[in-house]
């Protein structure tokens, strides 16, 4: 079945119902007596809230309900939670303020939900919330980390004095210290990582419906984890117990971290469809998407690298300003703690590194995980810092990359992760030679002949995927672990349901898993069915994020076949009357090595539901369980390249060409990772050029549409050029690294550094949009 | 209210709405046709794009009572049967969709696209004229791949019929 199995670009099973508009997405199903919600949200930063007056509202046609935030109080109806544990440099725990779903006295952002009109449509539902009359105080507001931390700056929460939320380090500050007072040189930059809006082009929504004879919830939503959520609205809010509520995440139209959490939205749709006995619809239009979706990134930071006379790296110092916004959101803090400083080692061996991280509040839409998630940040910065220093000291920044690679593994860099394998020079070399890395000074010669700046940029990230092994993200404060679940079953005829508690939401899980199914037996895909997204048939699971669903998810299912396996050929044996090590399995039967005895794989299925002739002490059926905890993050990693042309007179900037050398490890399915690369690579870019969330100075969320917040078009982007290179990785049984983060994470830098090459101006922020690269181009940088 | 009496997908429908419902509303929510979508509020995502007596619009821009008069093609009235419509062989054989929620309103901007430029489409046009369809997933290089060889498809079809 090498057609079909592992290293196939299988077209993808589950295209059919989207090319032809059969998909089944949360908004696209209507229950019956359903009603409508509409959210009541706050126009002001910052305000306390003195009162609603819902009696307009209430009497225009279709309401059926307004419900408040004091209503939810009175309910015991819980605060939004984070759920890891960050601990300051002083051992203090983080200083966290409550987040209600609906604010039932203060609001800190704009957007965020006062009440709920609850209506016979969604028309009605949206005339009548513009009626609900709240009466606002205005607060002074804080939009930005450096008006947060000023003297005398509004507080946003009590608990949180000075608005930080944590000062937080990693690594030996004496050793690093030392390193930099020893150093020959020392190469410093100071950079802003731009707030984004992940923009997953399907809006969330909720359909949450109440059983009353049963007390039952039923939740439809747009959630890349919906074990978690129901874990979450279980234990933590008080909606219902596990078994009385069933998550649903059907098809999700793209989540990129954002569909991760649990939003206020959902638990009040539950909780509103208790209240009026009816089913309840949420959806959001994209304006409430902008803000209210968890926003990723914004960092401010300074970094300092210490280098030897001969250009090795000797240390790396830095110090990162993190804008949490309102409220800190389910993962939010680990963020800008495990999930960036520990990739700061990047590729390099760099002695001794130390890093400080403040969390901050401020009166914005909450951040939190987005595509990359600290891992991206980590990269643009030191691989800006790596390309300065390259110009700094006047030496060619792949040869500045080469000279400091890690060559051997595993590595244990100084801020906890121990890379299992990689080969850095190879995925540089495949990125290089693509490029004509070597051909690149005439090439910009000649384009200044045509008046334009040409410009090449490199980018060698890494990161930590496979998320995670559960007892070192305990240690480390997390509330879950990280494992993930796989039941296989299969059915008396033979065909196989794989049970999976990753969630696909464009990854194209129904044809990966399959792959994996049918190269163990050498079925064909079309024998095995994938079933993700439903607390009622999945057993339980942690979801798709962190390109994990490949290291994590598909080794539970590895692990769970190798479990059925074992029964079948056990079965086999008995019936072939030889030893089980004399069985092998090939094209879907189990055969006797050396003979021509065999029984078909659905013979063996059919013998273990009739039960007529087993084993003795066997019991019949054939379905097995795995819960699969990793050993180790993995670490992908790869050089990218990318050549661009700056039109002095604009300031805009054309890609000529983008080259990705990624190691994924094993690639299951190479059409579907190219796939993944692709779009992280748009969003890297994206950040890079045109993306980014801007606040006035009261907290107005000024990109707050389509219109105002300049996403990716066809036209910005280039085709790319994808390379791979493979070092297979030991730390999983698929032997793979994961691929859904690394162009998001690898392709900022390279941009960047690319036009900065081009206009030979090193202070350019992201994004580089015309006006602000036509200014750097004329010294106003 | 108006009574608003179209063809959709070659079915006739006649229907009385409230005055401001919009096509895309007319198509989902009365008629149960799901394959289109809403991804914004501005016009500017293209997720709703449906053919309007054979020519894209946004749906989501549309009155349902200006379109009555009509013929109105949605996703669920490309495929013949069973047979898939080139531009959806296409999209699905590169790989054109990931999560599958931009696709609906890009195969019908991309069978738009594809009709008005005839055979002389290379990949500059066809990335300018996906201008008002936003993908998050794709990064647009395999659309952009599958329009292509969608067009060649429709060349190679025309040319045998």
């Amino acid at each position: 079945m090498g057609v079909e199995g592992i290293g196939a670009s299988v077209v993808r099973k589950e295209d059919k119902r989207f090319i032809t508009g059969k998909g089944h997405y949360t908004d696209d199903i209507r229950l019956h007596g359903m009603t409508y919600a509409h959210f009541v949200r706050s126009p002001h930063a910052h305000a306390r809230v003195a009162g609603i007056d819902a009696s307009a509202a209430l009497k225009m046609p279709g309401v059926v309900a307004v419900l408040t935030g004091r209503q939810l109080v009175d309910d015991k109806i819980g605060n939004l939670i984070c759920g890891w544990m960050i601990h300051s440099k002083d051992g203090s725990p983080m200083h966290m303020g409550a987040w209600p779903a609906m604010a039932p006295d203060t609001v800190r952002f704009v957007g965020q939900a006062v009440a709920v009109v609850i209506a016979e449509t969604r028309n009605q539902a949206r005339d009548a919330a513009e009626a609900v009359a709240v009466d606002y105080k205005e607060l002074p507001a804080v939009s930005t980390i450096k008006a947060a931390l000023a003297p005398g700056a509004p507080q946003l929460h009590p608990e949180a004095p000075g608005n930080i939320v944590y000062d937080w380090s990693i690594g030996d500050k004496a050793a690093t210290d030392a390193a930099f007072a020893g150093a020959a040189h020392v190469v410093a930059l100071e950079l802003t990582n731009n707030r984004l809006i992940p923009n997953a082009m399907e809006p969330r929504s909720a359909i949450a419906d109440y059983d009353a004879a049963e007390d039952h919830y039923t939740l439809h939503t747009t959630s890349q984890n919906p074990h978690v959520a129901r874990l979450v609205l279980s234990a933590f809010y008080n909606i219902a117990p596990e078994h009385k509520l069933r998550v649903i995440a059907p098809d999700v139209g793209g989540g990129f971290g954002s569909k991760i959490y649990v939003y206020p939205e959902e638990m009040v749709a539950l909780w509103a469809a208790r209240k009026v006995q009816r089913p309840v619809k949420w959806t959001a239009d994209r304006t409430e998407s902008f803000l209210t979706d968890a926003h990723g990134r914004d960092h401010v930071s300074k970094a300092e690298m210490a280098f030897d006379a001969n250009h090795r790296m000797l240390g790396l110092r830095v110090a990162t300003l993190a804008n949490f916004g309102a409220y800190m959101s389910l993962f939010s803090s680990a963020v800008p703690t495990y999930l960036y400083a520990t990739l700061l080692s990047g590729q390099y061996v760099i002695p001794t590194i130390y890093a400080e991280v403040k969390g901050v509040y401020t009166n914005t839409t909450p951040v939190d995980a987005y595509r990359g998630a600290g891992r991206p940040e980590a990269n643009y910065l030191l691989e800006r810092l790596v390309e300065t220093a390259a110009r700094t000291l006047k030496v060619d920044p792949a040869e500045l990359r080469r000279k400091n690679f890690i060559t051997t593994f595993p590595y244990q860099t100084p801020v906890i992760m121990t890379y299992d394998t990689g080969d850095y020079h190879a995925s540089l070399d495949a990125a290089l030679k693509a490029i004509d890395y070597a051909g690149f000074p005439a090439r910009k010669a000649a384009a200044r002949k045509r008046g334009v700046l040409r410009g090449l940029g490199l980018s060698c990230y890494i990161e930590a995927c496979g998320i995670a092994p559960s007892k070192a993200v305990g240690s480390l404060g997390a509330g879950v672990g990280l494992w993930e679940s796989a039941e296989i079953r299969v059915n008396p005829v033979g065909t196989i349901e794989v049970l999976t508690g990753s969630h696909s939401h464009g990854q194209g899980h129904e044809t990966t898993f399959a792959q994996v199914v049918a190269e163990r037996l050498g079925i064909p895909i079309a024998q095995v069915s994938v079933v993700h997204g439903d607390t009622d048939k999945v057993q339980f699971g942690m979801g798709t994020y962190g390109s994990r669903s490949a290291a994590v998810g598909i080794s539970a299912v590895i692990k769970a076949m190798e479990k059925m396996e074992a029964k079948a050929r056990r079965i086999a044996a008995h019936q072939l009357e030889v030893a089980e090590d004399d069985i092998v399995i090939e094209n879907g039967e189990f055969k006797v090595a050396g003979t021509d005895k065999k029984l078909a794989f659905a013979s063996i299925a059919l013998a273990a539901y009739t039960a007529h002739n087993l084993p003795e002490g066997m019991e019949p059926g054939l379905k097995e369980t795995a819960f699969y905890d990793p050993s180790n993050f993995t670490f992908p990693a790869g050089a990218y390249a990318a050549e661009v042309e700056v039109d002095p007179a604009t300031g805009r900037t054309t890609f000529v060409n983008f080259v990705a050398a990624d190691d994924f490890g094993r690639l299951i399915n190479p059409m579907i990772v190219e796939g993944q690369v692709h779009g992280g690579l748009a969003q890297g870019i994206g950040q890079a050029l045109m993306e980014g969330a801007v606040y006035d100075g009261e907290g107005q969320l000024v990109t707050a549409s389509y219109m105002d917040y300049t996403m990716p078009r066809a036209a910005d982007l280039p085709s790319f050029d994808l390379r791979h290179t493979t070092t297979i990785c030991p730390s999983n049984p698929a032997g793979v690294k994961g691929c859904g983060e690394a162009g998001a994470i690898g392709a900022s830098a390279a941009t960047v550094n690319a036009i900065t090459d081009a206009i030979g101006n090193n202070r350019l922020e992201m994004p580089a949009t015309p006006d602000r690269v036509w200014a750097a181009i004329h010294g106003n940088g | 209210m108006p009574t608003v009496q179209l063809t959709v997908n070659g079915r006739p429908v006649s229907m009385t709405v409230e005055d401001r419902t919009l096509l895309v509303e007319l198509l989902r929510d009365h008629l149960g046709l799901t394959g289109t979508h809403v991804g914004c509020d501005t016009s500017q995502c293209g997720a709703c794009v449906v053919h309007l007596d054979g020519q894209a619009v946004k749906s989501c821009t549309v009155l349902a009572a200006q379109a009555s008069g009509s013929s109105v093609t949605t996703i669920e009235g490309l495929a013949t049967g069973d047979e898939l419509h080139p531009v959806q062989a296409a999209f699905r054989d590169n790989h054109g969709l990931q999560c599958g929620f931009c696709t609906p309103g890009m195969i019908m901007s991309a069978l738009d696209i594809i009709r008005r430029h005839g055979g002389r489409l290379d990949e500059a046009t066809v990335r300018h004229e996906l201008e008002g369809n936003i993908c998050r997933c794709t990064g647009y290089h395999n659309i952009v791949k599958s329009v292509l060889d969608a067009a060649g498809r429709m060349k190679l079809s025309a040319a045998a019929e």
